[in-house]
């Protein structure tokens, strides 16, 4: 054989091309290390400590689980945070969810102008949840509202209590499910059609075939769509930090976090404790998410 | 699959195939006026906002929101004044070029070193990036915002002395959080790409880099279209880091500057309106012009093949 190097497989490496690999892994590598798991191993160790965040690190004193403890006694906003966030979870999972599924359903009966019918229901997904906030304000707002203007109300939607979860949570569903849409249809699409076929030739109903044939083969995509609800859920932010930075009704674990941080009382252990919370849940729901993303590896 | 095909606009052309068959009942009109109604509904919003951002404050003041006229330009040089757009529009662009183009290189070489070797540790390391991309970021806020203050860079990197209140410190956040999910894109397009084009490629002593660079990258193209229109939104459209990085509000990107436009006492909706427009506006080019793409990168990740 002529050629100059001995051909041994592909995976057969010179020197340099081993640095050059090394390279490719490591540099990546250390940047997500550096930003997002050792801040999570930090955010873990410091939920111990009483660190006030102003002396130095080595005035540092582990009080056990006193944050902990401190968070469920002694925090008011806390616990109506939890709730906030199991009621944010429990409309996305119970109607902006299905919603989204129930559209890429009908989308998917390709009737004409589907792609009207798409591109309107996904439009709200390539804008920011901030930018939501704000769009949805002119239907809210107290004095200028499009609400209060037909009903004549005056009520004050996203700065009432009682009803500023629920107005915010009619914003995040109008974007999720046009969101979920997307992913559902993509996934219907990649059903095998001769099952339907076989569904129809046996006589079952639409809805029959729905339920009984195309559902279950999409086990995958429906485990995928309801881990990003969760986690989107658990990381709701932007669009309460816009509309009064998570006070006042809408207090939820993410915008209780960053006021420990950002706001003029700094408590690194305290606000630890409560980021912790959320990397524990979160941790279960990546795992469920891991599993299935990589299952055919 | 062969290796001409362009997967993306497979992608893009079968969401839009009807399906064969189609609806079968009698009420065939039914579906069509439903969808024609949920369509409306969705839009709505959006369709206020963009008339209303048309209209002069006094006249909807007067005769409120379900009213026709008092159209004007004058709410979008206000609000681009009033917000300084040109300088955050700025702002938005050194953060979100940067940090699309090295969040997709460096998912480029992981992925490639993922799908071209059979390293016993590639799925271990495919998990720990996109285990990353899923975290919240609210939770790991309180140390990277005590790093980026303790780390100090030279004064050419950033004013502030400091990476908090840095854009460098926001691009590199940016790609930490990004880097998983394309990595994970790409690791599953590149194994689909045959192994025999690597074989050939080693046996005329193509070094590594010459097959990542002008067998593999190249390959890609459609994957990284997609992915590019994808990060360009996402990282365009990001709010958390940037609000609590950035402390000046001149440093601010266009999402986060948004605020600039409510008054302390008394919010003109209408210049609300016609700001949140004009920060719609590279979105919305994006999606009508490039809306293949997005979609293709959001369904990428959800789906495989």
């Amino acid at each position: 054989m002529a050629s100059k190097r001995k051909y041994r497989g592909i995976d057969q490496l010179s020197a340099r091309d081993k640095v050059v690999v090394t390279l490719m892994v490591v540099v990546p590598t250390l940047i997500v290390l550096w930003l997002v798991w050792l801040p999570a191993i930090g955010s873990v160790l410091l939920s111990f400590t009483n660190w006030d965040g102003i002396g130095p690190l080595s005035g540092i004193k582990s009080v056990g689980l006193q944050n902990y403890r401190d968070i469920a006694t002694i925090y008011p906003p806390f616990w109506p945070a939890i709730q906030h966030n199991l009621i944010w979870l429990a409309v996305m999972f119970l109607v902006a969810t299905p919603l989204g599924m129930l559209f890429a359903v009908l989308v998917d009966r390709g009737v004409a102008g589907t792609r009207f019918y798409q591109t309107s229901i996904y439009l709200p997904v390539v804008l920011s949840l901030a930018l939501i906030g704000f769009i949805w304000q002119l239907i809210y707002s107290r004095d200028q509202g499009l609400i209060n203007a037909i009903t004549g109300g005056t009520t004050d939607w996203y700065g009432d209590p009682n009803v500023n979860l629920w107005a915010a949570l009619v914003a995040a569903s109008w974007r999720h499910a046009g969101y979920i849409m997307l992913l559902y249809l993509a996934g219907l699409k990649g059903v095998d059609p001769s099952l339907r076929e076989a569904a129809r030739i046996d006589g079952a109903s639409e809805s029959q075939t729905f339920f009984k044939v195309v559902f279950p083969v999409m086990r995958p995509i429906n485990i995928i769509v309801l881990v990003v609800t969760f986690i989107e859920s658990l990381r709701a932010f932007d669009l309460v930090w816009v509309i009064n930075k998570g006070r006042n009704g809408l207090e939820l674990i993410s915008t209780l976090v960053t006021q420990n941080v950002v706001g003029e009382a700094s408590r690194i252990g305290f606000g630890s404790a409560l980021a912790t919370i959320m990397l524990l849940i979160s941790s279960v729901l990546v795992f469920v998410y891991l599993r299935i993303a990589m299952k055919e590896d | 699959m062969t290796v001409t095909a362009d997967p993306v606009e497979e992608r893009s052309q079968a969401l839009l195939k009807p399906r064969e068959g189609g609806p079968q009942s009698g009420r065939r009109w039914l579906l069509p006026v439903m969808l024609t109604l949920i369509s409306l509904i969705w839009l709505f919003p959006l369709l206020l906002a963009l008339v209303n951002s048309f209209r002069d404050y006094a006249f909807t003041a007067k005769n409120g929101y379900v009213s026709w006229g008092g159209f004007t330009l004058d709410n979008y040089t206000n609000a681009w004044e009033q917000a300084d757009f040109g300088l955050h529009f700025l702002n938005s662009a050194i953060i979100t070029v940067p940090a699309v183009i090295l969040t997709l290189f460096l998912s480029c070489c992981v992925a490639f070193v993922v799908a071209r070797f059979s390293y016993t540790f590639n799925l271990a390391l495919l998990g720990f990036f996109l285990a990353a991309n899923l975290l919240p970021p609210q939770a790991l806020l309180i140390p990277v915002y005590r790093m980026f203050r303790a780390i100090e860079v030279p004064l050419w990197i950033s004013d502030s002395g400091t990476l908090l209140n840095s854009f460098v410190g926001l691009i590199l956040v940016n790609m930490a959080f990004q880097i998983g999910f394309c990595a994970f894109v790409l690791s599953n397009y590149m194994k689909a790409l045959p192994k025999e084009l690597y074989e050939s490629a080693v046996i005329d002593g193509a070094s590594v880099t010459r097959q990542f660079f002008q067998i593999t990258l190249p390959l890609c193209r459609p994957a990284l279209a997609a992915l590019a229109v994808l990060q360009t939104t996402w990282i365009y459209n990001e709010f958390f880091w940037a609000t609590v990085l950035l402390q000046q509000g001149d440093k601010f990107p266009v999402t986060s500057s948004l605020n600039n436009l409510r008054g302390q006492f008394f919010t003109d909706n209408n210049l609300v309106a016609a700001g949140s427009m004009i920060v719609a506006i590279p979105t919305l080019v994006i999606f009508f012009v490039l809306q293949r793409h997005f979609v293709a990168g959001l369904t990428l990740g959800a789906t495989k093949g």
